[in-house]
């Protein structure tokens, strides 16, 4: 048990993790302190849950490019609520957020089930139409910091046991997945339909369905985002969140999540999302060029990918497929 | 799924996307074309550029932009107006060089370009309309910070993106006059490219590094936004004073809590009323883009066109506890 936890993608990836924060304690000292890393998880909570939502959709050999734009889309429906309603109760815009989220993400998982578009074209049709709606809604406005209520930006920043709500949704969630995917017929469902959609039919797993369970939940999950991604940074606007769809699929992808569906478990995303996360915080203390920056993002995906493939040699999305 | 169905989706698309052109041809038209659509500061200059085309008359405004702050977006915005056949495009632009080359074609199609706000390189442009000379700027806001600081200290700048034009010869102008404030030390410049949560995590990173920082200076309206709330979450409001150039309405928070003392920016709604004014006085060959030229910019005065044929409009003004409820309403 403990001898293929150490060989498993997991263990590299964490073990990768500890050292990346150990070099940057040398750059810059007080980075591994347990307050720092405290901030780090907080601040990573976000792209935690969403890499969450997205490893549900890759499982089933689909991928959602709309999350970011639901996130930001709900977000500012849940401001502008705010906004013009200063008296509705934070757990109301919450729940509002949710069902939002949950909304949009059904409309993803009809098209990919109904109509049987490909997922990456039906998402990246609704990663415009959503940003596009938010500027419809807002006419291109801001929501500013003084125009939302003192509740509603104080809910994600309240502290218990040292770690503000934000982290602690992130850590509850993720504890819900590990439980979810692993124990519920559903969360093994979505493994099945992606490691073999012929035979989860013969197991009479509908595959249509399950997808739109993956989209449904994501879309969730996203919704729920918007509205601590908002709270947070205390101002919405059109391009909140613009390109973060990508750091989803890459902290996905840095997780060991096969694109080729069916390969990945919830550890993987979360330290995926964790090792991106440190990355981001890292960059701006350790005093690099920002014209390095980037750079140095990715090359840290494609090492982490090539690590993944390495470990895994029948992966046929990793690597091209063997000489018959 | 079956094959009619796929086509009545198709021709549905299809329907929806020409249904949205064939618009009036008769009124001059004036493309204001922004850094990118959705930024408060852009949207208060397309209603400037509204009163000045109810003022000329039998003038329609096009405001547009692309929805992120690229060069090629704004590329793609600007073949597009050529298509449409508009009388003059004025840009805002992300890049002063890699639009230059789409915003010829467009005057070779006799357009009026001019570039306003953010420049464009000579070659691709009649004129440029700067918001505010760019010296007195950066004066303004190294000035801005100092005048809280009687005894000296340290600041940090937090810019837009690296290769961000105006930003970058505001920070040049701020360093030449660095030798006024003998006491003051820029301690670092950091780039949030005007994303929320990167400029937020920038500013983390900065009062981390420098745990005695006095003061922030972010030359960008997404920027100073997102560092004040930063100084506020980090329990640093009094410590750390944020300032720079931001908008009244989006700073109206950070001066309440204290974690901005002052700002400074020029009114947008006049740049756009200016822009727009000059705009169509070229378009109308009623003045002519050459060096020493003098163009009217209608209740904002007249614009004098330098060896460069750049002008300037106005000089920024400071917003502080005592005007900000007066603004915030505003713009």
């Amino acid at each position: 048990m403990i001898g293929s936890f150490v060989r498993s993608r997991e263990a590299i990836l964490l073990a990768a993790l500890v050292a990346l924060v150990l070099l940057v304690e040398t750059r810059f000292a007080g980075f591994a302190a347990p307050g720092n890393l405290t901030r780090i998880l907080n601040d990573t909570s976000i792209l935690i849950i969403l890499a969450l939502g997205q490893m549900l959709v890759i499982l089933t050999r689909c991928i959602d490019l709309s999350l970011a734009s639901n996130l930001a889309l709900t977000g500012m429906v849940t401001a502008m609520l705010n906004a013009a309603m200063p008296g509705l109760p934070v757990g109301l815009l919450l729940a509002i957020a949710i069902a939002l989220g949950l909304l949009l993400g059904a409309f993803n998982g009809l098209l990919v089930w109904k109509l049987e578009i490909p997922s990456i074209v039906v998402t990246l049709g609704t990663l415009t139409i959503y940003r596009g709606v938010i500027f419809l809604v807002s006419g291109g406005a801001w929501v500013n910091s003084h125009e939302m209520s003192a509740a509603y930006k104080a809910l994600p920043r309240t502290e218990l046991l040292g770690l503000p709500l934000l982290g602690w949704t992130g850590v509850a969630i993720v504890a819900a997945f590990a439980v979810g995917v692993n124990r519920t017929a559903l969360g093994r469902a979505f493994y099945a339909v992606g490691g073999n959609p012929g035979a989860a039919i013969y197991t009479g797993i509908d595959v249509g369905r399950t997808r739109f369970w993956a989209f449904v939940i994501s879309g969730g999950l996203a919704g729920l985002c918007g509205y601590l991604w908002v709270s947070r940074y205390a101002v919405a606007y059109t391009d909140v969140a613009g390109g973060f769809e990508l750091d989803i699929v890459a902290a996905c992808v840095i997780g060991g999540i096969s694109i080729a569906g069916g390969l990945g478990t919830v550890t993987g995303a979360v330290l995926g999302a964790l090792f991106l996360g440190t990355i981001k915080n890292a960059l701006p203390v350790a005093g690099i060029s920002p014209f390095w920056q980037m750079a140095i993002s990715g090359a840290a995906i494609i090492v982490a990918v090539g690590f993944n493939a390495r470990r895994q040699p029948g992966r046929v999305i990793l690597k091209p497929e063997a000489t018959r | 799924m079956s094959i009619t169905r796929r086509i009545a989706i198709a021709t549905g698309l299809v329907a929806g996307l020409w249904s949205t052109t064939a618009l009036a041809q008769d009124n001059m038209r004036i493309a204001l074309v922004a850094k990118s659509l959705g930024n408060g500061f852009f949207e208060a200059a397309a209603r400037g550029a509204e009163e000045a085309a109810e003022e000329l008359g039998g003038v329609e405004i096009i405001y547009t932009g692309p929805t992120s702050t690229t060069a090629e977006g704004q590329i793609e915005v600007i073949n597009s107006l050529i298509a449409q056949r508009v009388d003059a495009i004025a840009i805002s632009a992300n890049d002063p060089d890699a639009v230059v080359p789409a915003l010829e074609r467009a005057m070779q199609r006799g357009i009026t370009v001019i570039s306003w706000d953010s420049g464009v390189a000579p070659e691709g442009r009649e004129m440029h309309l700067a918001p505010s000379s760019d010296e007195l700027i950066g004066q303004t806001i190294i000035k801005l910070a100092a005048d809280q600081l009687p005894e000296g200290g340290k600041v940090a700048v937090l810019s837009a993106t690296s290769t961000s034009t105006n930003q970058n010869v505001w920070i040049e102008e701020m360093k030449q006059v660095m030798g006024d404030y003998p006491d003051i030390e820029v301690v670092a410049t950091v780039y949030g490219d005007d994303l929320a949560d990167k400029s937020y995590r920038e500013t983390q990173g900065l009062l981390q590094s420098y745990p005695d920082l006095d003061a922030i200076i972010a030359p960008t309206s997404v920027g100073i936004v997102a560092a004040a709330q930063a100084v506020q979450d980090a329990g640093k409001v009094g410590e750390v004073n944020v300032t720079g150039l931001g908008l009244p309405s989006e700073m109206a928070g950070a001066i309440e809590s204290g974690a901005s003392k002052s700002f400074a920016i020029w009114n947008p709604v006049d740049l756009g009323y200016a822009t727009a004014m000059i705009a169509h006085a070229l378009a109308t060959d009623a003045a002519t883009a050459e060096p020493g030229a003098e163009i009217s910019m209608g209740r904002m005065g007249t614009a004098t066109l330098d060896d460069d044929n750049q002008a300037a409009m106005s000089e920024p003004f400071t917003y502080d506890a005592s005007n900000i409820d007066e603004f915030k309403s505003v713009f």
